[in-house]
């Protein structure tokens, strides 16, 4: 090409970026990655590999270690083997190592870029200025966890070895979201990335040994789902954490179930991006240039599903097709693209069968001219109009360039639409009017929700899952507790704490005078006393073995019948905090105008004496002012995140909660798990105790003179075994506690899997409710809220 | 290198009604409009997302070697040459006319192999008291001369004298006429006002074009740089300019985003093509290929013509002058290997 030619032509022409010294990292070893175990790179057991390939051309790459269960069983060994020092080295040191890790990676940057975009097809500029900044600033943002954590985590430690499988889709990215916060936190790590792209994570091990991380701290076994599965299922991970496909979640969560590990899920999407009349249309296109085509469409919070306001459709339609024009699509590893390859053959299948099946369905599809690259995986950006909510392409994740968009008439109805999903993991709002972005965004269900930008992410801002996108929180303070226990958890006990009193039932005494009059306990759902649909009920005893009442035997028709009533009772999570606060007190002061009735049915059913059925009433009532205070007391933060913005970490209930309550711990077992719930906001569904299920009938009665909205409360008494089953199964529940046996909460979180509510078990260990950390610590105010960061930037 | 530019694109696309190909676009002289408030008045720029899509303009795209010295030379053809002193003298204008007809050195141009495309900067601006010496110095050469105007740079003078002022400049020979709005009239809201003052300075023009300076830096928000901008194409100007050079804030690319944005929509409306001139602060190639990057993203390649757009600048062409050096002989350039402008 001449000067002058160009001179007329204004073509940007080729900017390449030299793969040159990544391939002679490669090179250097082979072109095979294998394991990083103990500090060594270790081969796999089974002498076999596979071949990883550049998605820009397919040419092969290096081969990859196909690791196996005996690779994750040395994996697992060593990073145990390393924990004690690990942890013993405290915060400081640990500090030193992340410390030196972001600046390690720093020093590096443009290795790991392009090996990055080698590896994954990523444009090369992306790499550059967004994943690898942002894993640099991950590590500094943990060096800084780490240095804090005896100050600012009292009360917890480390969970110990933490096993984390990671997407092709951000390798570096995901690595460091995983390890840094699990390192700062005392833990060592088994980290399995995804088949498609292990180079940067390999590239990675090779740093923590030249900055000689102890041995075993971080262990790399690479390989595919057998090396996952390996992983899931090894008995010394405490915990588990995933990124990945929501159907990948499932099965993760089932195989964990009831095991205790700890899991944390960061799911797919199908994210709104919400345009409003009044917005920036101009910076509403950059903002979908952003959100859509970044990466490929390859990230699990795109912005996927555009809904613009029906009066502006038109216009924005114009200026995205305008703007789809000039995006640049081509080697991933020249700087003048904005698009580049998807990571593999296989996934452009799936996006080219996805985006047929939308044009039957009636979308109609644009995307710009011109030839795509012969060889490699390219797909072009495509924006699908006129798609309807019931269309596949609305629901379904595509996982590449395609945007669909439909359309809205109010605010109301974008919300509506926004939430008719089964995901929830981000959501972006564009509108000039703060009222309307700051009504909107506590109602979406995502966790993530960027007001007039897309995907932005900061390791001091929390990340993570609503509904089927999983749970859990990466980035922030919100993401340490992924990574630590409290101690009091330690403290549970093998047998009940509480006693339940021994009996064997026996007859009544034939009567000489006329009996009290039948009291008749209901079941209590929608804030109305109500028989149970089966007709049936059960006998109540006292500790004396007597029948005392009878108590309704709740069905699953009941439980259906009292999670609509408690969905329906939305005001209750709308309501002010201080509002909120003046019902718990008003409970509280009518328990305690009750106390010589209440203190009558605890020793009765208990078998306590006058003293001990006191003191329980007494811990209840200090219990509910405990919620009461806490009500607008445990508020979120505003994070420190290094652009113009507001980034708010809002604390949110999860909504609908199904508790079964702890069959042992009599009237303080009820309150200790119904009043931290519903303090937050959240709408219960109790199965009481079904020893001191009388218990739970008569404080409806206060309930019911304590201005408690219908609905937020709903007791289902019964077989608490059955009842729990038909919660756990139930799609509209956002979350379930449990506090039965130990199958009992592996049918919990394995039932959970098919809606990803969030579950909190006992696996079969007992709370001493008496107890302050274990009956009322914030870990229930925790479990009973889930952060969302709305992230405002600001500036006229 | 595969790759593939996705714009330019002159069929229409099979799966696309509206096709962006075949839209109109008049090669006459803006004539301007009535003033329709509707047309500007909700108008609300989101200042963080113009900041983001700014900041990335000169991250998504670049060019090297050859490409970068044609673009280069692009730019070259797109200054005006300026210089607006207190102690600009007839001999420092005569230096800076020299400078305009022969920007870049003739080895440097031979060896670029552009040595007949005629390479001149797009025009030389100056106070009105150096048009006449301009114009007797550049006769023949075709690159016109601009002249600021009505009170620049801070236009706190009688309309009439604006007028006047406008008029004489004229006389003198300014083909091209670079005014400054009232920034008061932007900060009151007084839109109405600010329409019929530029649409005087343009009929006191005559052939004269009218290049209107917006004074983004006084204006207070995005907003307002947009709705002004919509003001002055409305009233009838050729150009929209950023900046004096005497503002404390000067040409950013967030200002020049909101204003072409301005462009663009006033195209759609109308037909007629809007020139675009950023000024002040422009001093490196790098910036002034960011300007050009920003161009062609978002109007696209045929606005990077002198015709349409223009560097208000008065070092800028030295530190291009370097840079096409540098791609001839592989060596970094020193200043004093560059004759003086």
């Amino acid at each position: 090409m001449e000067v002058r030619d160009l001179f007329e032509s204004l073509e940007y022409g080729p900017a390449p970026e030299s793969p040159d010294e990544a391939k002679k990292w490669l090179q250097d070893r082979d072109n095979t990655l294998d394991h990083f175990i103990a500090g060594q790179w270790t081969v796999p057991q089974s002498g076999e590999y596979f071949p990883s390939h550049n998605p820009a051309n397919g040419d092969l790459l290096a081969v990859v270690a196909d690791g196996d269960e005996a690779d994750v069983n040395r994996a697992v060994a060593a990073a145990a083997d390393a924990l004690e020092g690990w942890v013993a080295m405290g915060g400081h040191g640990r500090a030193r190592y992340l410390y030196a890790m972001a600046r390690h990676l720093q020093k590096n940057s443009r290795l790991f870029t392009v090996m990055e975009s080698l590896d994954n097809g990523k444009p090369v500029r992306e790499s550059r200025d967004i994943d690898i900044p942002l894993v640099a600033r991950h590590f500094y943002h943990h060096a800084g966890w780490a240095q804090l954590m005896q100050e600012q985590m009292p009360g917890f430690r480390p969970i110990g070895v933490v096993g984390q499988i990671i997407p092709w889709n951000f390798p570096l990215l995901m690595l460091a979201w995983k390890v840094a916060p699990a390192l700062a936190m005392g833990n060592t790590v088994v980290l399995k990335p995804a088949e498609y792209t292990s180079a940067t994570a390999a590239l990675f091990a090779d740093m923590c040994r030249e900055i000689g991380l102890p041995r075993g701290v971080f262990n790399l076994v690479l390989g595919d789902r057998k090396a996952g599965e390996a992983l899931t299922q090894h008995p010394e991970i405490g915990k588990l954490a995933f990124t990945g496909s929501t159907e990948v979640g499932r099965i993760l969560r089932k195989a964990t179930a009831g095991t205790g590990k700890k899991l944390t899920l960061e799911l797919g999407g199908k994210s709104p991006f919400i345009a409003f009349e009044d917005s920036d249309l101009d910076s509403v296109v950059e903002g979908l240039v952003d959100a859509i085509w970044f990466n490929q469409g390859q990230v699990c919070c795109a912005g996927s599903r555009l809904l613009v306001q029906e009066s502006v459709a038109e216009r924005l339609h114009e200026k995205i097709r305008k703007r789809m024009d000039t995006l640049v699509l081509g080697d991933p590893l020249d700087k003048g693209i904005d698009i580049g390859a998807l990571v593999d053959p296989v996934q452009l299948k799936n996006i080219r069968s996805l985006v047929d099946r939308g044009v039957e369905e009636g979308g109609q599809l644009w995307q710009p001219d011109g030839p795509l690259p012969e060889k490699g995986s390219y797909y072009p950006p495509t924006l699908i109009t006129g798609v309807q909510p019931s269309a596949s392409l609305a629901q379904e994740e595509i996982f590449g360039p395609v945007l669909v968009s439909m359309t809205f008439r109010t605010p109301s109805e974008a919300v509506a639409l926004a939430n008719n999903s089964r995901y929830g993991l981000a959501a972006s709002i564009w509108t000039e009017n703060i009222n309307l972005a700051l009504d909107i965004a506590p109602k979406l269900k995502a966790g993530s929700v960027w007001i007039n930008c897309s995907n932005v992410f900061d390791a001091a801002a929390g990340f993570g899952g609503y509904r089927e996108s999983g749970f859990g929180r990466e980035g922030g303070k919100e993401g340490l507790y992924e990574y630590v226990k409290p101690f009091w958890e330690s403290r549970l006990s093998k047998e009940p704490v509480q006693q339940l009193p021994r009996f064997a039932p026996v007859d009544p005494e034939p009567g000489h005078e006329a009996p009290a009059i039948d009291r008749t306990a209901k079941l209590y759902i929608g804030g109305r006393q109500v028989r149970p649909d089966g007709g049936y009920s059960n006998a109540a005893f006292d500790s004396t073995g007597c029948v005392i009442a009878e108590i309704p035997a709740g069905n699953r028709k009941d439980i259906r019948n009292a999670v609509e009533a408690a969905r329906a009772a939305e005001s209750w999570t709308s309501a002010t905090a201080h509002n909120r606060a003046q019902v718990l007190y008003y409970i509280a002061e009518n328990l305690a105008a009750r106390d010589a009735e209440f203190r009558g049915r605890i020793r009765s059913l208990s078998g306590k004496d006058e003293a001990g059925a006191q003191a329980e009433l007494d811990l209840c009532i200090r219990r509910i002012y405990h919620y009461a205070a806490m009500c607008d007391k445990y508020d979120g933060r505003i994070h420190a995140t290094p652009f113009r913005n507001v980034t708010l970490a809002m604390k949110e209930p999860l909504g609908v909660i199904g508790i079964v309550a702890p069959e042992e711990a009599g009237l303080l077992g009820f309150i200790s798990t119904v009043m931290p719930a519903i303090s937050m906001g959240n709408r219960v569904v109790v199965v009481p105790s079904e020893h001191y299920a009388l218990l739970a009938t008569d404080f409806y009665q206060v309930l019911d003179t304590s201005d408690l909205p219908g609905g937020v409360v709903n007791i289902v008494t019964g077989d608490q075994d059955v009842l729990a089953e038909v919660l756990a199964k139930h799609y509209d529940l956002e979350g379930m506690w449990y506090w039965g046996n130990r199958s009992g909460s592996r049918m919990v979180e394995r039932e959970a899997a098919a809606t990803m509510k969030r579950t909190w078990v006992n696996y079969g260990l007992y709370h001493d409710w008496e107890d302050n950390e274990q009956g009322q610590s914030l870990s229930f105010l925790r479990k009973a809220t889930e952060i969302k960061n709305i992230w405002i930037p600001y500036g006229e | 290198m595969t790759q593939i530019i996705l714009d330019d694109m002159t069929a229409p696309s099979k799966t696309n009604v509206h096709s962006i190909a075949d839209r109109g676009g008049h090669d006459k002289r803006n004539p301007g409009m009535e003033f329709d408030p509707d047309l500007f008045g909700k108008i609300r720029i989101n200042r963080s997302a113009v900041e983001r899509r700014a900041a990335t303009i000169g991250t998504r795209r670049t060019v090297k070697k050859t490409w970068q010295a044609a673009w280069l030379l692009r730019a070259v053809t797109c200054i005006d040459l300026t210089t607006l002193a207190g102690d600009d003298t007839p001999g420092r204008v005569r230096r800076l006319c020299q400078k305009a007809m022969r920007p870049v050195r003739a080895d440097i141009l031979d060896a670029l192999g552009v040595a007949d495309l005629g390479i001149t900067t797009a025009a030389v601006c100056v106070y009105h008291n150096l048009i006449e010496t301009a114009v007797d110095e550049l006769k023949g050469s075709g690159i016109p001369v601009a002249a600021v105007s009505t009170g620049f740079p801070a236009g706190q003078i009688p309309l009439k004298l604006k007028l006047a002022q406008i008029s004489e400049s004229v006389s003198a020979g300014a083909t091209e006429i670079d005014i400054v709005i009232s920034r008061g009239r932007v900060l009151t809201g007084d839109w109405k006002g600010l329409f019929d003052e530029v649409k005087s300075f343009r009929k006191a023009c005559g052939d004269a074009h009218l290049k209107t300076i917006l004074a983004t830096g006084e204006l207070g928000t995005l907003s307002n740089v947009a709705k002004a901008s919509w003001v002055c194409m409305m009233a009838g100007a050729d150009f929209i300019k950023t900046s004096t050079g005497k503002e404390s804030v000067n040409a950013t690319l967030p200002y020049s985003l909101v204003m072409v944005r301005a462009i663009r929509d006033f195209q759609e409306l109308t037909g007629y093509r809007i020139g675009y001139k950023p000024a002040g602060g422009i001093s490196k190639a790098k910036d002034a290929l960011n300007y050009l990057f920003l161009i062609k993203e978002e109007l696209g390649k045929q606005w990077i013509d002198p015709a349409l757009f223009r560097f208000g600048a008065s070092s800028l062409l030295g530190d291009i002058e370097r840079q096409l050096e540098h791609h001839v002989t592989g060596s970094y350039s020193a200043q004093h290997r560059h004759p003086a402008g």
